[in-house]
């Protein structure tokens, strides 16, 4: 965290922080280096996502982006927020249904920020870079929202699975549906918050501020 | 059975392949240097579990050192923004086939890939449904996109290679963090924080307990950059302790909302890299932090939401 903060390549600064906390845990820098790549060998399904960017690219290539922009501006009615809220609740209930559809790479990038660039380029009088990086940010962090607070309801996701194991180690019985059904309050919050959110941003866009 | 080997053997493919074009990527002055990483990720990809594990620790430092040096970005030859804007006409919305194919082939394989036996095995591991119809909905949409919208597959690997080169190091840095937390569990750093976190709080109060155990699954979450990692050590040293022994706390509730209290840290972080720096990466914002910042008030207003509800259903 507070290598992220110094102008240092992050990367360099995992490193450091590997290195500097297996030290200090009592283990000689030989052992940590073996520790963090066989860890990274065994991560490496985390790196898969990028196997989608060449059908990203080539579709790109083919202008899906810009396809993406004429079909939102047909649209009567599509705006910021209505495009952004309804990707919100869409990711959400995908996410609850243990239904992979979405992602930064595979979704975001390729429809939901051009779509949303185009409903926000035709309400105001052109984009200043600012404001088109922060429709953008917006695009990506109603990926990440919908994702995290839809997930838990899901009984078979990781987090409740490991909640389970965990309680039982301490000789705690829970069953995963009584899990998830406690997700749901905090999922229909996050809905509501940000998609507050979503409509104040909006608002103040097509204000021009 | 078919486990998550194939699916490592086409990406170590796709980064090798990334790697020959970036050394002939003449417009690039530091193609040296990504083809070299790109050449590493495929030698991770493809080598990995041949290498040993003080061999892979090697491979990782030469990564984060020719990273650490400086990644060039490599200019494929692609369509100008006119010629997209041509072709979008030409293809109409059959364009919209091969991109909605990524997330149709990927949860029908997860919903479906499970059920299919062979001489009474699973023809795929069970657990690793999801990866591979990632594997298999690539492959699609990249066939999709020859067949329907005539681009060869060698332009995808070079336009993925486009987009790789825009996300440079920080395509490795989300599987560098998930590595740097598995150290952090064998050094118990954990532990140590959970240790010092319970002795901060006042006893005898039910407000106290349930704020610290919030607040703090929120803040470990944001140092691990994982909820997952800040699960066990903040349930073990306040939770179970303070609101389930102390106070006759519901420790499923509390559990599940802890859980959620966590990724309400997840929004905030950038150890959180796959979420939260990569796709500042992939969408060219100019601030690294652009996606965070918006995030950051959703973040606060759930965490406090989280912190009533527990309360509230905890000791009901």
């Amino acid at each position: 965290m507070v290598g992220f903060a110094a102008r240092v390549n992050p990367l360099v600064v995992v490193v450091a922080a590997a290195l500097v906390s297996g030290i200090a845990g009592g283990l000689e820098p030989g052992a940590v280096i073996a520790a963090f790549g066989k860890a990274f060998n065994e991560n490496r399904y985390v790196s898969l996502t990028w196997l989608v960017l060449p059908a990203i690219g080539a579709l790109e290539r083919a202008g899906l982006q810009e396809r993406a922009r004429e079909l939102i501006l047909k649209i009567h009615g599509a705006s910021v927020s209505s495009i952004l809220c309804i990707y919100l609740l869409v990711r959400q209930v995908t996410v609850a249904l243990g239904l992979p559809v979405g992602g930064q790479a595979s979704m975001v990038r390729p429809l939901i920020a051009p779509m949303t660039e185009a409903a926000a380029e035709a309400r105001t009088d052109g984009l200043t870079e600012a404001q088109r990086d922060a429709v953008r940010a917006h695009a990506a962090a109603a990926d990440n929202v919908g994702a995290f607070f839809g997930e838990d309801i899901f009984v078979a996701i990781g987090s409740i699975l490991l909640i389970k194991g965990f309680l039982a180690q301490n000789g705690i019985t829970a069953d995963p549906l009584q899990l998830s059904l406690w997700a749901i309050p905090t999922a229909v919050a996050a809905f509501l918050i940000h998609a507050a959110r979503i409509v104040l941003f909006a608002r103040r866009l097509g204000r021009g501020g | 059975m078919i486990g998550i080997g194939p699916v490592y053997v086409l990406a170590g493919l796709m980064f090798g392949v990334m790697a020959l074009m970036s050394i002939r990527d003449s417009r690039n002055p530091r193609r040296r240097r990504n083809a070299a990483f790109w050449g590493l990720y495929a030698v991770s990809f493809l080598l990995g579990d041949l290498l040993g594990d003080f061999g892979n620790g090697i491979l990782v430092l030469a990564m984060v050192g020719v990273a650490a040096a400086g990644l060039g970005v490599g200019r494929p030859k692609t369509t100008t923004p006119d010629e997209r804007k041509l072709l979008a006409r030409k293809f109409g919305d059959t364009i919209f086939a091969p991109a909605l194919a990524i997330p149709l082939v990927t949860v029908s394989a997860a919903l479906v890939l499970r059920y299919i036996f062979i001489a009474g095995r699973p023809l795929v591991d069970p657990a690793q449904t999801t990866l591979i119809g990632l594997g298999l909905a690539s492959v699609t949409a990249v066939v999709l996109c020859r067949a329907v919208l005539k681009q060869r597959v060698i332009a995808a690997v070079d336009e993925g290679r486009r987009l790789m080169d825009l996300l440079g190091w920080a395509s490795v840095l989300p599987q560098m963090l998930s590595a740097l937390g598995a150290v952090f569990a064998i050094a118990g750093v954990g532990t140590a924080i959970g240790q010092i976190a319970a002795q901060a709080i006042p006893g005898g109060s039910r407000i106290a307990a349930v704020i610290a155990y919030a607040l703090g699954m929120a803040l470990f979450t944001a140092v691990m950059g994982n909820a997952f990692a800040a699960f066990p050590v903040l349930t073990i040293g306040i939770g179970l302790p303070l609101i389930v022994m102390q106070f006759h706390g519901d420790p499923i509730a509390m559990s599940a909302i802890g859980m959620l209290s966590g990724f309400c840290g997840t929004l905030v972080t950038p150890m959180a890299a796959n979420f939260n720096l990569v796709p500042a990466a992939l969408l060219g914002l100019k601030n690294r932090y652009g996606v965070i910042a918006v995030q950051i008030p959703t973040a606060i207003l759930l965490l406090m939401v989280n912190m009533v509800l527990m309360y509230v259903v905890v000791f009901r």
